[in-house]
């Protein structure tokens, strides 16, 4: 995916815990890696990561606990001060910025969802969401309308006036992602949403998060430690360990080419054929013309299964959602993947 | 295991534990205590420190050289003033807006509508009920001197309590160096806090006030800072991303977040307000306090009865109440009703009050309860206790002569005959046995000090008081605590009775004591037993019923008895939080002890009290922080036990 001009951008970034990160950083040549961090003396929360997110992209962020992705989204957002690096957002220096310029930004260009919905207690629905717009230091009716809109749409109509300690887990959530969502942000940060959410619960909430997602199209930076939800959700995913990036890349190359054996013990318990999209599979058409009915680039190997086996062409063409052909898809390959095969 | 598991014992010979040689050299002093020259039985006089004085010459250079008297006498004026209104509106005394007394009626059903808004029919009742007693009592007037100081002390104790626990959450050197002084401010005993109020503002109300207000500051601090302490991460995370700046952060999320906290820093305020708005009656506070001094001193057992059951009824009025305000959550109103249905408590309390001065504008009865209107029952009740005392008098004659002959004397002439050295060096070696040469030093410091101010005798005397009451206390205290921890409805009616028996200002236990005793030793110990055992019993009940449950299921099904599994599962669990008891019992009782002076004692309280009379800062604060390094020994001593049992037992 070309990357014309990201949205936020992160060059080198590092953030150690210890008694004097900055100095300690300074003397590193390369990166000694986690262990030889923290035999100095240090942890090494967030290690060399370099990102770009593109604008209405959708960026998981996966790891498990205490890999640092938690820590990572919050020098996204500032809320921790980096040790070394650079993040831009549109262009910008956010270490630069001064407090109030900091406090502008979080104003008119983010939102935040919490794991732990971060409510405060004593303010009902309608107060929570219009919390970020009181500190903006709009009036009070432009405050209610727009804080109902919001409300209305993740569907907590008609609750406005309960308390977080009268809301369910999944209902609170809903609270905290109509917050997040009351200044109209252009960038959205996730920080595990749904990790406190029980099961059946959490899948209800990932479909109500994709048809806000199809809605307003946001630049997302998405947190968790499931594996499955980052399949399902992101348009890129960013696999996590000891402070460190170890592959981020579609969910079709992750699960088709995992870069590290770390990434691949993620993988092996996968079904590939519902994740990897013919589009993922597709080679360029290299001069060659693959004939007859081409299959949708967004269909899953899973959704294609029937066709795959009873289709006599080896070679089928694969097209985009404007119906062009973008590229040919090998049905042995598609194949293999659909039935475990050799890989 | 990891490599934090507990090292094997090393091999190596094993060495000499200095505990053991210091407590060694603590046993040499007591047998060679025939042939001890002077200076190691008692510090020789030129070692004494002449504190005293050097604290008198700084109060001096304080307050006359500084020009600091100004300062406080301009903020008592403040103070004075807004006394003054109060006291107007709520009992009448001719000072501006010359408005008031408020009718009883009126209070009462105040009281009441608050009493219903904040818990319900039976805070309601509650509530009501006690200015009803108090009005039909006659004590209307004393109880509302005692409530109009209140009213003023607590809410300034709250806002500088705030603000300064807001500094000390703010920058950590505020904390550092306000710790310890909250440490030792809240085990100094009253008395210590008065003398330097006496010297700089005089006696009277505003005296109290201000005293009542510096008393009740520590907790809050306390509280503030653990509510902004534990404020979620999450939720000032989220503040920040709404683009809170940092004062609304701290007025708009860390402040009401922390709501729960803060309101239980105001209930402690209240209730250390009212303990202190009682004992200032010793610095001219007029009010409950003062009648019951007078009453108590004068022997009238009945009337003292009376006050006492007003004071109890106030404090629990006042604890339930601000407690429930503590624990009241936020919930919504169905949409589309109208604001007289959404406060309804507000609307029938306004109604209330027209009805409240209606009546009592047509029936004075209703404004004021005169001389002879009130149903005082103190007559019966003198001859009853009467009655009562002369039926025990046999059991309390013995039980007197059996304490003072046995127990009192013997342990009190004990602790005398020890020499100084002797006790210091046992000391060191506790010290040393729990925590090492940090605590070894610790000790000695505490009871250095003491040697140093010449004050040892009455120290020592003021130790075995504390030591023989918590000792009885325990005797019986720790067996009921166990019974009580027995079965779950019976804990909870046994601490919901502790609590309430918490809530009574110290001076409400002298009551009984002297009834029965009479004005002497035994009462003193006795009133110290009774203020002692309800913290030990509280805290035995809730280390046992604290022992989790799977814990006693693992116990039953490897056929333990129930005395088997007492002993060997749910005491050792429940050691580190009946130490807790322990500690607060220790502190409780020397609270009382110097309280208890007044009826007579030979100990420091009995110096206080007449540094207290002639005004004497110097000898005051010496003495007071003798007393709060007494019970800040202890308490590190009770701690670091419990610290290691803890950490032993992996909690």
């Amino acid at each position: 995916m070309p990357v014309s001009e990201p949205v936020i951008s992160c060059r080198n970034v590092w953030k150690l815990f210890g008694p004097s990160p900055e100095s300690y950083l300074k003397g590193l040549r390369t990166d000694p890696g986690f262990d030889a961090i923290r035999q100095a003396g240090y942890i090494s929360a967030v290690r060399d990561v370099s990102l770009d997110i593109a604008r209405g992209e959708m960026l998981v962020i996966m790891g498990l606990s205490g890999s640092g992705k938690s820590t990572l989204v919050r020098c996204l957002s500032r809320l921790i001060e980096i040790t070394g690096g650079t993040v831009s957002v549109e262009g910008q220096d956010i270490g630069a910025l001064s407090e109030k310029q900091l406090i502008d930004l979080r104003r008119n260009k983010m939102g935040m969802v919490f794991q732990s919905f971060g409510l405060l207690p004593h303010r009902t629905v309608l107060e929570n969401v219009a919390f970020p717009l009181e500190m903006r230091g709009q009036d009070r009716a432009t405050r209610r309308k727009r804080a109902l809109e919001v409300i209305e749409l993740v569907g907590l109509g008609g609750r406005e006036d309960y308390f977080p300690r009268e809301l369910s887990g999944g209902q609170q959530q809903r609270v905290g992602i109509a917050r997040s969502l009351a200044i109209e942000p252009d960038i959205w940060f996730l920080d595990e949403p749904f990790s406190a959410l029980d099961p059946l619960i959490r899948r209800e909430m990932q479909d109500e998060f994709l048809r806000l997602q199809e809605l307003l199209g946001k630049t997302i930076v998405f947190i968790t430690h499931d594996f499955d939800e980052a399949l399902r959700l992101a348009d890129r995913i960013a696999i996590m360990k000891d402070g460190a990036v170890e592959q981020c890349d579609t969910p079709d190359q992750i699960v088709l080419n995992p870069a590290t054996d770390y990434v691949r013990k993620f993988t092996e318990e996968i079904e590939k054929a519902r994740v990897v999209h013919a589009s993922g599979l597709a080679r360029p058409i290299n001069g060659t013309r693959p004939e007859g009915l081409p299959v949708a680039g967004k269909s899953t190997i899973r959704a294609l299964a029937r066709l795959l086996i009873n289709d006599p062409r080896e070679i089928l063409p694969v097209a985009d959602d404007t119906g062009r052909i973008t590229g040919t898809l090998n049905r042995q390959e598609a194949l293999d993947i659909l039935l475990g095969g050799h890989t | 295991m990891s490599e934090s598991a507990l090292p094997l014992p090393s091999p190596a010979k094993p060495r000499l534990n200095p505990a053991w040689a210091i407590l060694a050299v603590a046993v040499c002093l007591v047998l060679a205590r025939p042939i001890l020259p002077d200076a190691l039985m008692r510090p020789a006089e030129i070692l004494i420190l002449p504190l005293a004085d050097w604290i008198n010459a700084f109060f001096t250079w304080l307050r006359d050289d500084l020009g600091l008297i100004h300062v406080t006498r301009a903020f008592a004026d403040g103070i004075e003033w807004l006394l003054d209104v109060t006291a107007n509106i709520l009992y009448g005394k001719n000072r501006w807006p010359r408005l008031g007394p408020l009718p009883w009626s009126v209070v009462a059903l105040t009281a009441a509508c608050l009493g219903y808004w904040l818990g319900g029919r039976r805070l309601a009742l509650l509530a009501g009920g006690t200015f009803v007693w108090i009005a039909l009592m006659g004590q209307w007037t004393w109880a509302m001197e005692t409530l109009s100081v209140i009213v003023v002390a607590a809410p300034f104790s709250v806002l500088m309590g705030l603000l300064m626990g807001i500094a000390a959450w703010r920058w950590h050197r505020v904390e550092a160096v306000m710790n310890p002084i909250l440490n030792i401010a809240q085990s100094l005993p009253h008395f210590a806090y008065m003398i330097p109020v006496v010297v700089f503002i005089g006696v009277g109300p505003k005296a109290g006030a201000i005293v009542t207000i510096i008393f009740s500051v520590p907790p809050m601090i306390r509280m503030t800072l653990l509510g902004l302490r534990k404020v979620p991460p999450e939720v000032i995370e989220s503040g920040k991303m709404c683009g809170s700046t940092g004062w609304q952060l701290m007025t708009r999320v860390r402040i009401p977040t922390a709501r729960t906290e803060i309101l239980v820093g105001v209930n402690q305020v209240i209730m250390q307000c009212l303990a202190m708005v009682v004992l200032a009656s010793f610095i001219g506070m007029p009010g409950l306090g003062q009648k019951l001094l007078q009453l108590l001193q004068a022997l009238k057992i009945g009337r003292s009865i009376e006050i006492g059951i007003t004071i109890v009824l106030l404090a629990v009025t006042l604890d339930r109440c601000s407690k429930a305000w503590a624990e009241r959550q936020p919930t919504h109103h169905e949409p589309g009703i109208g604001w007289g249905t959404r406060h309804r408590v507000l609307t029938t309390w306004a109604g209330l009050m027209v009805a409240g001065f209606a009546l009592s504008a047509l029936v004075p009865f209703f404004a004021e309860v005169g001389r002879g209107q009130s149903l005082s029952v103190a007559d019966p009740l003198d001859a009853m206790m009467t009655w009562v005392i002369v039926t025990v008098d046999p059991v309390t004659q013995w039980l007197r002569w059996f304490l003072i002959t046995w127990v009192l004397i013997p342990v009190r002439d004990a602790l005398l005959w020890l020499p100084y050295t002797a006790v210091l060096a046992l000391l060191a070696a506790a010290g040393f046995a729990v925590g090492g040469w940090r605590s070894a030093l610790i000790c000695l410091g505490f009871f250095g000090y003491i040697a140093l101010t010449g004050w040892w005798d009455r120290a020592m005397i003021t130790v075995y008081t504390v030591l023989v009451a918590v000792a009885v206390a325990t005797s019986f205290g720790f067996p009921l605590g166990i019974w009580a921890a027995r079965y779950e409805t019976r804990a909870k009616r046994v601490l919901l009775l502790c609590d309430s028996l918490q809530t009574f200002p110290s001076f409400i236990y002298l009551i009984p004591v002297i009834m029965l005793f009479g004005v002497n030793d035994v009462a003193v110990v006795g009133a110290v037993v009774l203020f002692a055992a309800v913290p030990l019993i509280r805290y035995t009940i809730e280390g046992l019923r604290g022992v989790p449950e799977a814990m006693i299921e693992a116990a039953d099904m490897s056929g333990a008895t129930r005395a088997q599994c007492l002993r060997h599962v749910r005491l050792p669990l429940a050691f580190p939080t009946i130490m807790v008891g322990v500690n607060q019992s220790l502190m409780f009782s020397l609270f009382m002890v110097i309280i208890a002076a007044f009826i007579g004692t030979q100990d420091l309280g009995q110096e206080m009290q007449r540094a207290l009379s002639s005004t004497d800062v110097g000898k005051g604060l010496v003495l007071g922080f003798a007393v709060a390094f007494i019970g800040l020994m202890a308490d590190h001593l009770l701690n670091r036990m419990a610290d290691s049992r803890r950490r032993a037992l992996g909690l």
